[in-house]
């Protein structure tokens, strides 16, 4: 504990919010090298996703685009580090490509979830009763559909595009979050500070969105960060199914199933965008155990 | 993925009260549980046959070939697909009762049921091996780690349910195939390879088990390893200890029986797990399984294929939910059916 080395005279006893409970869960992930490890290459990996146009227009990288189909499945070389694909296209621009797709959908979808399942959890947990006991058969069969079923009855149905995908895989995911959010509520809510919030006359959103959502953010954080992977992962899946990110957008999981053809012959070519994936998800998967284990440190494993 | 990170363990879905007599409740309550399916396909069955009526297009949209009027009319009438959708709804619902899932779209007059018992085999076969797997692999390495806390055996565990629980199965398939059948056969001059051409049962196992049942072994031992670590501080292991009882039977006899409660309710999940792997699996190794046809029939449309499948997988899944939460009051007599 950080706060154990500070002698009592160093304490700023005036404003005591100074050592916070988010301080003091940043000291304890800082001291995780496996958390920061996958914090550092997150960080690189937006960086990338962010500068990757301009490093086109730059002329340092070459468009992902930019088919040469007398040129394909060209070795490294200088011009093109990691060679080409089959259509002559360069992989090393292609791959810092599919890192925008994979944030994005990793991000956004987390935005969803936390509008579905927050909504619905926060609902049923405050007001309980028959809305809750409605709500949670729901979320129960909604549990019981497969998820990447779903997600490819969803584009059977629709025609894949960018907004389906971030739709359908938004929709599916919010269940768990939505059961985690209900049971803090449930606890929270018999607090004294909840009760002294009633008996000052806030009524029930403002002591939805001010008393319980801020008290049940630490577990909500460490859920989403565990959801961005699984996002990433769904749509690498259908794009390596064939039905995912509409091609010539370079995603991670069309690249996978495009060098899977070529796979004796030029092993790396799915090899890279392989590594680029499980790694991608390997680092958020290090970020949520070290949130755990910083924010909650009960609930160590 | 959806279970491996962090799914609560699920109790049961029905909450009731238990009559007297733990025989006459156990009926019941399998009684409930399964009557509880019946929403959960009607539901299934709901979303989506509506989210195919939305649709856009009909079935017989062809990249690049249009099929003439006439022509489409006369599908329409064959697959009954020219009635109003509620006429089309309740004389799905009804066959369905009757196990009657209709005529598929991609292969003329072939009903989807024989589709599916031609293809089932494989499916069965390999998510069958993966599960022993998971069972014997992933319970065996998790104790073993917990028992041997902060060694080097401990941390190679965890290490790998780590980066296990996190490498989509399609990646991980195809690392393989590039060790053992690309590499591998160019080191030996092709005298030693695991083959990856067309699929037989009996040759063609290893890889596609090993990639199905990686990620879950990962989760499994690492919840069997957490949970066995909690029991080895209990007071009464420490008893066990100390009264001079050999390793095996302490572990045997005190451990095991109580840390496997919590495993065993995630092994439920898990079949949704395989389920899910088995339409990665089955793409990535070329196996014609279920999984396969799935995706085949989502990739040209054929709502009447792609409806029966969801169905048998949330049947799957629900069954094996509903054996787990069983076997659960089996081995764990405090926890009560509700």
């Amino acid at each position: 504990m950080a706060a154990a080395t500070v002698s009592l005279e160093q304490i700023d006893w005036e404003n005591p919010e100074q050592i916070g409970l988010w301080q003091d869960a940043w000291q304890r992930f800082r001291r995780n090298p496996i958390a920061v490890g996958g914090l550092i290459f997150v960080c690189l990996l937006v960086l990338d996703a962010l500068l990757a146009p301009l490093l086109v227009t730059l002329h340092l990288i070459a468009d992902p685009l930019k088919q040469n189909v007398a040129n394909s499945y060209a070795s490294f070389s200088l011009q093109h580090l990691l060679g080409t694909d089959y259509l002559g296209r360069d992989l090393l621009s292609r791959v810092m490509f599919g890192a925008r797709i994979s944030l994005a959908i990793g991000l956004t979808v987390q935005v969803i979830y936390l509008l579905i399942g927050g909504t619905i959890g926060l609902v049923s947990g405050y007001l309980g009763g028959r809305v809750d006991n409605l709500l949670m058969r729901f979320v129960d069969i909604w549990y019981a559909f497969p998820d990447l079923l779903f997600l490819l009855v969803v584009v059977a149905v629709f025609k894949p595009s960018l907004f389906v995908i971030f739709g359908a895989i938004g929709i599916i995911g919010w269940v768990d979050l939505a059961r985690l959010i209900r049971g803090q509520v449930l606890s929270l809510k018999e607090k004294e500070f909840v009760e002294g919030a009633r008996a000052a006359g806030s009524g029930p959103s403002k002591i939805i969105l001010r008393h319980l959502l801020p008290n049940t953010l630490g577990p909500i954080i460490v859920s989403l960060t565990f959801g961005i992977p699984r996002a990433i992962f769904l749509e690498a899946t259908l794009s390596y199914l064939g039905v995912g990110i509409p091609p010539p957008t370079p995603s991670w999981g069309i690249m996978i199933q495009d060098g899977y053809q070529a796979i004796f012959a030029y092993p790396h070519q799915v090899l890279v965008p392989a590594l680029a994936l499980a790694i991608t998800m390997l680092s958020f998967s290090f970020i949520g155990d070290g949130l755990r284990d910083a924010i909650d440190p009960r609930m160590r494993r | 993925m959806a279970v491996a990170q962090g799914a609560p363990p699920r109790g049961a879905l029905i909450s009731f009260k238990i009559p007297r007599g733990r025989g006459a409740s156990l009926g019941l309550y399998i009684v409930r549980r399964i009557l509880w399916l019946v929403p959960v396909l009607f539901f299934v069955i709901t979303i989506t046959f509506v989210l195919m009526h939305l649709a856009p297009g009909s079935p017989w949209d062809r990249e690049g070939k249009q099929l003439s009027a006439a022509v489409v009319r006369n599908l329409n009438a064959k697959y009954g697909l020219s009635d109003p959708f509620f006429v089309q709804y309740l004389r799905y619902l009804v066959n369905v009762v009757h196990f009657d899932f209709g005529l598929s779209f991609q292969y003329e007059d072939q009903p989807v049921s024989s589709l599916i018992l031609k293809s089932w085999p494989p499916t069965a076969v390999i998510g069958a091996l993966a599960f022993l797997m998971i069972v014997v692999f992933g319970i065996g390495i998790g104790v073993v780690a917990a028992l041997r806390q902060n060694t080097w055996v401990d941390y190679i565990v965890v290490g790998f349910s780590t980066v296990g629980a996190s490498t989509p199965a399609f990646v991980l398939g195809i690392i393989l195939i590039i060790i053992f059948s690309v590499t591998l056969y160019r080191v030996t001059g092709g005298n030693f390879s695991l083959p990856t051409g067309d699929f037989a049962l009996d040759q063609h196992l290893i890889m596609p088990v090993v990639t199905l049942s990686t990620l879950p072994i990962a989760f499994i031992a690492r919840l069997t390893r957490a949970s066995t670590l909690e029991v080895l501080r209990q007071d009464f292991v420490r008893t066990a200890w100390a009264k001079g009882l050999r390793e095996r039977l302490v572990v045997t006899k005190h451990v095991l029986k109580n840390s496997l409660i919590p495993v065993v309710s995630a092994l439920g999940p898990t079949f949704a797990v395989l389920i899910t792997g088995s339409v990665i699996v089955e793409s990535v190794f070329n196996i014609p399984g279920i999984g396969r046809a799935f995706v085949i029939a989502v990739g040209s449309r054929d709502y009447p294929m792609i409806l029966a499948t969801t169905i048998l997988f949330s049947v799957v899944v629900a069954l094996a939910n509903l054996v787990v939460d069983l076997l659960y009051t089996a081995i764990d007599p405090r926890v009560r059916l509700g």
